[in-house]
């Protein structure tokens, strides 16, 4: 886990659905072919409507030109990737060179994809960042000690800490995690979990 | 310690005698279920975390029910059905409804339910967002992303953080001219689109357990569009019936003590309600349909998990019999079942097939179609500045095909009334009689 995220801000708004993130005509890409894959990046945030794309002014491209963004970590308002439970929306953000998501809240299979698949870091805010961070902004987020430094404005707000998920995280995802915990043995053909498995929340 | 229907099941399912709200746990999964848009990612990461000759852990409880692009000459989306195929074919899995077969069903959460899957008590999964929809069977359902659902395939297993719930409850009888839909619009009106988000939506009352399966069906679809992690209707008399012929597994009916904790509470009055739609671009955006007349439409859109069940046809239909419709009408059952059920089911004589014909509505196949937009050529999506009136759930920018079309969220009588008129319409004045 990286402990310190640096990039440039790109803001939406409230209720960014995964329509948006990712319009559901391209959900038809192979996530396992890594040229294919690129589509993802290069469609990622397409859905946005003009106005909302890049606050506070709107109509900035996230993608500018081929599959990945020049903003990296994305500033969101209330209930983040709302909608449908296709994981193809971290996915693309991943592609697209994302490393965190900063939002006031999230629907939760979005959050629970994001932390489960590994895609990037999604943290959550006291604050409403959308109306005080600007596309472009210069930001840097220290993981450690949930701050967020906007270099920018010369300015440090606080995120909320990530509590139980974090060890997912720190594993990689929640595969690394169950390995690690003794939950699932490595690359087994057969995977049977231990008889204690259902203790592993203690 | 008083626990609610949801926290039984998962507690049950954990091994442990109680949860409560926040606790973070292991369940055992009695069903997963995945499509054609979500399987082959899933399908995907299962193999490169157990390996290119890992075997799922039950083949008796993984459902696969392509439905989403279905009837395409994109090449993706065929290759997509290809891999499930194959993937099907590998593990021997018993419950796949092939495209092109007569054991074609549809939109998988009416599918799941028409084939005797939900079944009350168990926890069932699926990587999608709707599977909310089975709670509506007295079971714990909610939707996942590929890689909690690989984790699954391998191991039978997955985390859960136990909900904290909210109970809706509608006291007296729903008026005949409202339906499922209205009823949780005007919720998630109230609640707003992230109201219920990592909660439990518990729809109790007496003019909910006089709901038919597919309206409960309908109530527990759109949790989902409110936030909600699954929705749960106490398992009865009704849900035994609906399941006599679709399952010959034992069940179990879990119900909520009466002195479980709720985080919120609401009681309705079931015969106050009014015919409501959401408008663009969000399902909490709710009004009254009568105020909305002077919304000028193009089109209107009958079909989905949402409305696109045999009720929401019937209700359709007695608006539409002997009628014409004045703007492009699309029809889509949601499953094979429903379609045939179009053929038989008679109103004054005449089919609801039928009916629709007359009256210049054209219908689709049995699937998803332009619920969620999808292909350029899938039937009904919309390519401009449509302006829509729809059964179905979302109405986000672009989710039914054009970024720069508007759609407006309805009942099937509502979509039906609003069908003959051109601009969106209470359907109170289609039906003398019972209003
Ligand atoms: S009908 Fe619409 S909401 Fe239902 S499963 Fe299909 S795409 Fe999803």
């Amino acid at each position: 886990m990286k402990k310190k995220i640096k990039g440039r801000a790109y803001v939406l708004g409230n209720n960014v659905d995964t329509d948006q993130i990712i319009p559901a005509e391209h959900l038809v890409y192979s996530l396992s072919d890594p040229e294919e894959k690129k589509n993802y990046g290069r469609f990622a945030l397409s859905g946005v409507p003009a106005e909302g794309a890049g606050l506070p002014d709107g109509h900035i491209p996230f993608i500018e030109e081929g599959h990945q963004s020049p903003y990296t970590i994305i500033i969101g308002g209330k209930n983040f990737g709302c909608g449908s439970s296709r994981e193809h929306a971290p996915a693309c953000m991943e592609i697209a060179g994302v490393q965190a998501v900063v939002a006031e809240s999230y629907a939760r299979i979005f959050y629970r994809n994001s932390i489960d698949g590994g895609f990037f870091i999604p943290f959550e805010t006291p604050n409403r960042l959308v109306d005080e961070i600007k596309t472009g902004d210069s930001l840097e987020i220290d993981v450690v000690a949930n701050t967020l430094t906007n270099h920018t404005q010369n300015k440090k707000l606080p995120l909320n800490p990530l509590g139980d998920v974090l060890d997912i995280i720190e594993a990689g995802n929640i595969f690394e995690y169950a390995k690690k915990a003794g939950l699932i043995k490595d690359n087994s053909p057969h995977p049977t979990p231990p008889k204690d498995f259902a203790q592993a929340e203690d | 310690m008083a626990m609610t229907i949801t926290d039984k099941i998962l507690a049950q399912h954990a091994g442990k005698k109680s949860v409560q709200p926040g606790d973070n746990v292991w369940v055992d999964v009695d069903v997963l279920m995945t499509h054609d848009v979500c399987g082959p990612g899933t399908i995907a990461i299962f193999k490169k975390q157990f390996g290119a000759n890992a075997k799922v852990w039950d083949r008796d409880k993984v459902v696969i029910i392509p439905d989403h692009y279905i009837f395409t000459a994109d090449k993706h989306a065929n290759r997509n059905i290809d891999i499930l195929r194959d993937f099907v074919k590998e593990q021997d899995l018993p419950h796949y409804y092939d495209v092109g077969t007569d054991n074609y069903k549809g939109v998988c959460h009416i599918a799941l339910a028409q084939e005797g899957h939900n079944r009350p008590g168990e926890v069932l999964f699926g990587t999608d967002s709707h599977t909310c929809t089975s709670g509506a069977f007295g079971m714990f359902s909610t939707g996942i992303g590929n890689t909690d659902a690989a984790f699954i395939l391998g191991t039978g297993k997955l985390w859960v953080k136990i909900p904290e719930a909210m109970r809706f409850e509608f006291t007296g009888t729903f008026p005949p001219y409202i339906m499922a839909k209205d009823i949780l619009l005007q919720v998630i009106g109230d609640i707003g689109c992230d109201g219920a988000t990592y909660r439990t939506m518990e729809w109790a009352g007496e003019a909910v357990y006089n709901c038919s399966m597919e309206e409960r069906m309908t109530l527990c679809n759109m949790a989902i569009e409110a936030g909600g992690k699954n929705a749960v209707i106490e398992a009865d008399a009704v849900t035994a019936d609906y399941l006599k012929s679709r399952t010959d597994k034992s069940y179990q009916i879990v119900r909520s003590d009466a002195d479980a904790k709720y985080c919120f509470h609401k009681t309705y009055d079931a015969g106050a309600m009014e015919p409501v739609v959401a408008r663009p671009h969000s399902p909490d955006n709710r009004a009254l349909a009568r105020e909305c007349s002077d919304v000028k439409l193009d089109r209107a859109y009958i079909g989905s998990c949402t409305g696109g069940k045999i009720t929401d046809f019937i209700a359709a239909a007695e608006i539409l019999v002997g009628e014409k419709v004045k703007i492009d009408t699309f029809i889509v059952p949601a499953t094979r079942d429903v379609e045939k059920d179009l053929h038989s089911h008679k109103i004054d004589g005449k089919s609801l097939m039928d009916i629709f014909i007359s009256a210049g509505a054209q219908i689709g196949e049995a699937s998803c179609a332009a619920c969620l937009g999808g292909p350029k050529d899938t039937f009904g999506r919309t390519h401009g500045t449509e302006v829509v009136i729809s059964t179905t759930n979302r109405n986000f920018p672009g989710r039914m095909g054009s970024k720069e079309s508007a759609v407006y969220l309805a009942s099937p009588y509502t979509a039906a009334a609003s069908a003959l008129t051109g601009h969106v319409t209470d359907p109170r004045e289609f039906m003398p009689a019972k209003v």
